[in-house]
């Protein structure tokens, strides 16, 4: 088949967090009139682009590794269930056991188990995607387990009862004043005394999972990489929390996406180079750990991997739309994209936000349960430009707004959000179309300057704006504002 | 069918119906080894910029001066000093040595109160400022160069090659690998980085420039 509608090897509902409770513009309306929000974001994205510019810039021959990083993805795609097979063969051959799961049940009912067996009742956990997406720690909690995030980020996130809102600073929404907040309501022992500085707030941060990481007896974690032709298990990371949890631990288990593998030991060299310039900007990254199944004498004793589907399997079956499980989760996709700077990872309802999380969410649970996303884009092209892996996020988003149209149109009469859904997507598939209709609806803004939102939009969006009203468009598009910032349109 | 099954019937499926598209080959013209070998000055003077930048302190020392580079480097702290089963034994007189055989023996508290670890490494990339470190015996298990809060690593110029395809193919497991680039670090609050999180938050670097005779 040529594409996954209707396959039912989609990502089950229910569990785990790849759906918002609302649509993208509903959600992105509230956060755009959040202004404490959208001047966090605004700042850590400018950080965070500035940094990375400068190290790529610093290799000269960084298009031939995003060829390199981008031909590996597609090869190793091209023969997954081998590579699979291979890794499992090692990781089982070094003491490790494999688990397989479908599905986020699967998976959660796996870990929960493997647990239980252990006899406790709490774990700690290294920051990773994989284990949001399929909700385990609510999974856990259910089970009376209690899952103690590490990363600092994350740590934030779950002591403000909190949702992630980007795939690398999953805290990126908060600024320093309200982080000292939360750890003085919500973090036991705290130094009443404690400042806003980011130094103190992770000393802060520091003391308090000394004691857990030393005691703690079953650990959890994702995998960036998980290499065939030896069985390694790799995590990147930058605080040490990842350390602690790989090492000091007596039963690891990993949770990691099925297209996480790669073919060899080798290709590391790329990915290495590719991974730690792209997310933090960095050289490299302060730690990476790579395991190979269990080692006598030196950390856990006992390895589970876990290989997850839930929905990728869905996405490998269309050939444009599966170029989104190349991604390496870097987030450059996130901090370039003019979207996502002023609605911030939220609004998209899914633990993967930004440009990747519009391609990838909505294949991963079937195009009609996150119909909007496809359309959080501007189609400017900046993703593809930052994406360490070349994936072309603009034609995936517009190929996804096709399949959304064509089931709605096999489904019965086509709805007024179907037609201009279609007519958005011819609009949105050309820069100099998009560009006009842009402009022309931001006349919507002076009709709308007092409600803050309009019901009518100049043709063909009127179609829209007949079945749902538009959030008042910002005085100036996201085109208008890139080329301000970028000098460039 | 077992999820096993299940999974792997789905990829087959997946790729006949995207067209069972051939592996493309990968390019590889991208530069797999440096403009210098491993140790040259140039290397060498490049590693300590990056170590440097990343807030790591470099101590150069001569061959036969690594005992005084090391105990330079742990004059300031007071407390117990533990060390890998394999480190030279005139490396760093009167340290808690971390068992034998490649048992460790010092349990996770012990590890806490102590004031530093002495470790080699396996290898050393200068473009990124990257110390590997492999487990042999005079590196020691992970947990070892993890909880202390200050690491000394001795790194041999010999170790120090210029480029990450270099420092790749200079490492093989199943050894368990760790990656040092600089000490622990979080950019979570505001994106500002902060040195010093959960591992060694002080990363000591001894760059002896001639190969030393292991013990
Ligand atoms: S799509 Fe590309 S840029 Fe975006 S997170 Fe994934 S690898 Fe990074």
């Amino acid at each position: 088949m040529s594409t996954n509608l209707g396959m039912p090897a989609v990502a089950p509902p229910g569990v785990g967090h790849l759906r918002g409770t609302q649509s993208f513009p509903d959600a992105a309306r509230g956060a755009l009139a959040d202004s404490q929000l959208r001047r966090n974001l605004g700042h850590a994205t400018r950080v965070i682009r500035t940094k990375r510019a400068s190290v790529v810039a610093e290799l000269p021959d960084w298009e031939q590794l995003r060829l390199a990083g981008e031909a590996l993805k597609t090869a190793t795609m091209a023969r997954l269930d081998e590579h699979l097979e291979r890794l499992e063969r090692e990781v089982t051959a070094r003491g490790g056991v494999v688990h397989w799961a479908r599905d986020a049940n699967d998976a959660n009912a796996i870990v929960t188990r493997l647990v239980q067996e252990t006899g406790e009742t709490e774990v700690v956990k290294v920051k990773s995607m994989a284990t949001q997406e399929i909700g385990l720690n609510e999974a856990l909690e259910a089970a009376g387990i209690a899952a103690h995030e590490t990363d600092l980020a994350e740590l934030i996130v779950q002591l403000g009862h909190d949702q992630p809102s980007h795939i690398l600073v999953p805290a990126i929404h908060r600024n320093r004043a309200e982080i000292r907040e939360i750890f003085l309501r919500e973090m036991p022992g705290v130094d009443p005394a404690l400042t806003s500085e980011p130094r103190r707030l992770a000393m802060a941060a520091r003391a308090f999972l000394r004691e857990r990481f030393l005691r703690a007896k079953v650990a959890i974690s994702g995998a960036n990489f998980g290499v065939a032709d030896t069985g390694t298990l790799l995590v990147v990371e930058s605080e040490g929390n990842g350390r602690m949890c790989l090492t000091l631990p007596e039963t690891l288990i990993t949770v990691m996406g099925i297209e996480k593998v790669v073919p060899t030991w080798q290709d590391l060299e790329v990915f290495l180079q590719l991974l730690p310039r792209s997310s933090t900007g960095e050289r490299m990254n302060p730690y990476t750990s790579a395991w190979t199944g269990v080692t006598p004498g030196d950390g856990p004793q006992t390895f589970h991997l876990v290989l997850l589907d839930n929905g990728r399997t869905a996405t490998l079956a269309d050939e444009v739309g599966r170029a989104a499980l190349h991604c390496i989760r870097c987030s450059a996709c996130l901090n370039v994209c003019p979207v996502y700077e002023r609605t911030g990872g939220h609004a998209y309802g899914s633990v993967y936000p930004g440009p990747i999380g519009a391609v990838l969410s909505p294949q991963l649970t079937g195009v009609e349960d996150n119909a909007s996303l496809p359309y959080a884009s501007s189609l400017c092209g900046a993703c593809f430009d930052a994406c360490p892996v070349r994936i072309d996020i603009p034609s995936l988003l517009v190929r996804l707004r096709a399949q959304h149209v064509d089931a709605q149109r096999a489904r019965s009469v086509p709805s007024a959000e179907a037609l201009s859904m279609a007519a958005a997507s011819w609009l949105m598939s050309s820069p100099g179309r998009f560009a006009a209709a842009e402009k022309a609806s931001r006349l919507g803004r002076l009709l709308g300057r007092s409600a803050g939102r309009i019901s009518t939009l100049p043709p063909p969006l009127s179609a829209w704006t007949g079945s749902r009203d538009a959030p008042r468009p910002p005085a100036e598009t996201f085109r208008e504002w890139w080329a301000r910032e970028r000098g460039t349109s | 069918m077992s999820a096993r099954e299940d999974v792997l019937a789905r990829i087959r499926e997946a790729n006949r119906g995207a067209g069972a598209p051939p592996p493309p080959d990968v390019p590889r013209d991208y530069h797999r080894s440096g403009d210098h070998p491993p140790g040259a000055p140039e290397v060498l003077a490049l590693f300590r910029d990056r170590l440097v930048d990343y807030k790591a302190t470099v101590i150069d020392a001569p061959a036969d001066g690594v005992p005084a580079a090391i105990r330079g480097a742990l004059a300031q702290l007071t407390g117990p000093v533990v060390v890998p089963p394999g480190l030279p034994d005139d490396w760093v007189p009167g340290a808690v040595v971390d068992g034998a055989d490649g048992v460790g023996t010092l349990s996770p508290a012990d590890l806490d109160a102590s004031a530093a670890v002495v470790t080699a490494c396996a290898a050393a990339c200068a473009t990124t400022g990257t110390i590997a470190l492999d487990g042999s015996p005079d590196q020691g298990r992970r947990a070892l160069t993890l909880v202390p809060d200050v690491h000394v690593c001795v790194v041999r110029a010999d170790q120090v090659v210029q480029t990450v395809p270099e420092l790749v193919a200079a490492l093989h497991p199943p050894h368990p690998i760790t990656f040092i680039s600089g000490p622990s670090a979080t950019s979570d609050i505001e994106l500002e980085r902060v040195e010093g999180v959960h591992g060694p938050r002080t990363l000591i670097v001894v760059l002896t420039d001639a190969p030393t005779t292991s013990a």
